[in-house]
């Protein structure tokens, strides 16, 4: 089974780096971006065809390694 | 007093710190990433670099390596570890230190010398800086932004956990002299045992008048009155 994982900052943190992206393109004229946040994409391949037990492990990754849970948040999206 | 330096690949302050350990005559290992067993140490200390290239988050995989376990357990145990730099940020990925460093403020790498007010004298560590207590030590780092919640911040300060914070040459604390953007200008914190300490600057650069200095050696000699 694919599971794609995204980890972004959480809110309440500061992202310099979207920040810069962000106010990068409102400087090439994209003035209707109003905030940009940079995260982590995985593609994950699990050998695995049960949906319920894949997810259990995508989530485990996530937590364990893919993802500081004190700064960051993910979604997994099942493929 | 023994000690043991992990060595990752990746990591470039493991020597350094091993020639700064040998002038203190604490008698040290090197020890490789992958072992499974760490050599009967007072003091484990993981130096600074770039560990398996800074990948996924810095020090996150270092915090799984082998050797690791032996590591925690060591520190949970009461022993001294001592982490400077990546060695930090490994520390807090084990979660030893609570905490995050996040890049830095203004998102470039530092390479500088900087004022350090030590704030907590009464670990092993630090015993030493009582005899002065505004240090100049070198920073080299691109994840040093001290960052915790509120109530992680207000405990550190309230139990005297943080050991050092950036100051000018006059001890004064304040957002200018801050060079990363961390919180209440942390450079180094304590666990709640105090005998684990994680901090950005290198101690072990400062050792010799040679080396402009030796504000580092004050740590080295506090390690071995312990």
């Amino acid at each position: 089974m694919k599971i794609s994982a995204t980890v972004t900052l959480k809110k309440e943190v500061l992202d310099p780096q979207g920040k810069v992206v962000s106010q990068t393109l409102k400087d090439m004229g994209y003035n209707n971006v109003i905030n940009v946040r940079q995260g982590k994409y995985f593609d994950i391949e699990l050998d695995e065809n049960n949906k319920e037990k894949a997810k259990k492990i995508a989530e485990e990754i996530c937590k364990k390694l893919l993802t500081n849970v004190v700064i960051e948040d993910y979604t997994i999206d099942l493929k | 007093m023994k000690s043991s330096v992990i060595v990752f690949p990746g990591s470039n302050c493991d020597r350094d710190v091993a020639v700064a350990l040998e002038k203190f005559q604490i008698k040290n290992q090197m020890v490789w990433h992958d072992e499974t067993n760490l050599p009967k140490s007072d003091l484990v200390i993981l130096p600074g670099g770039f560990s398996y290239g800074d990948y996924l988050r810095t020090g996150c995989i270092a915090s799984k390596s082998k050797i690791i376990n032996d590591v925690i357990k060591h520190g949970k145990n009461g022993g001294l570890i001592l982490g400077i730099c990546n060695g930090f940020q490994i520390l807090i990925e084990t979660g030893l230190l609570s905490g995050v460093l996040l890049r830095n403020k203004k998102l470039r790498f530092l390479s500088k010398n900087v004022f350090l007010k030590v704030i907590d004298v009464n670990n092993k560590f630090c015993l030493n800086y009582k005899k002065k207590d505004i240090i100049e030590l070198p920073i080299a780092h691109n994840e040093g932004n001290y960052f915790a919640n509120e109530e992680q911040i207000k405990k550190l300060e309230d139990k005297n956990l943080v050991a050092f914070k950036y100051c000018d040459e006059k001890g004064d604390i304040n957002k200018n002299v801050n060079p990363n953007g961390s919180s209440n200008n942390i450079a180094g914190i304590l666990n709640d045992r105090k005998n684990i300490l994680g901090m950005m600057p290198h101690p072990e650069r400062l050792i010799d008048p040679l080396l402009s200095g030796e504000d580092g050696s004050l740590m080295f000699e506090s390690l071995i009155k312990s």
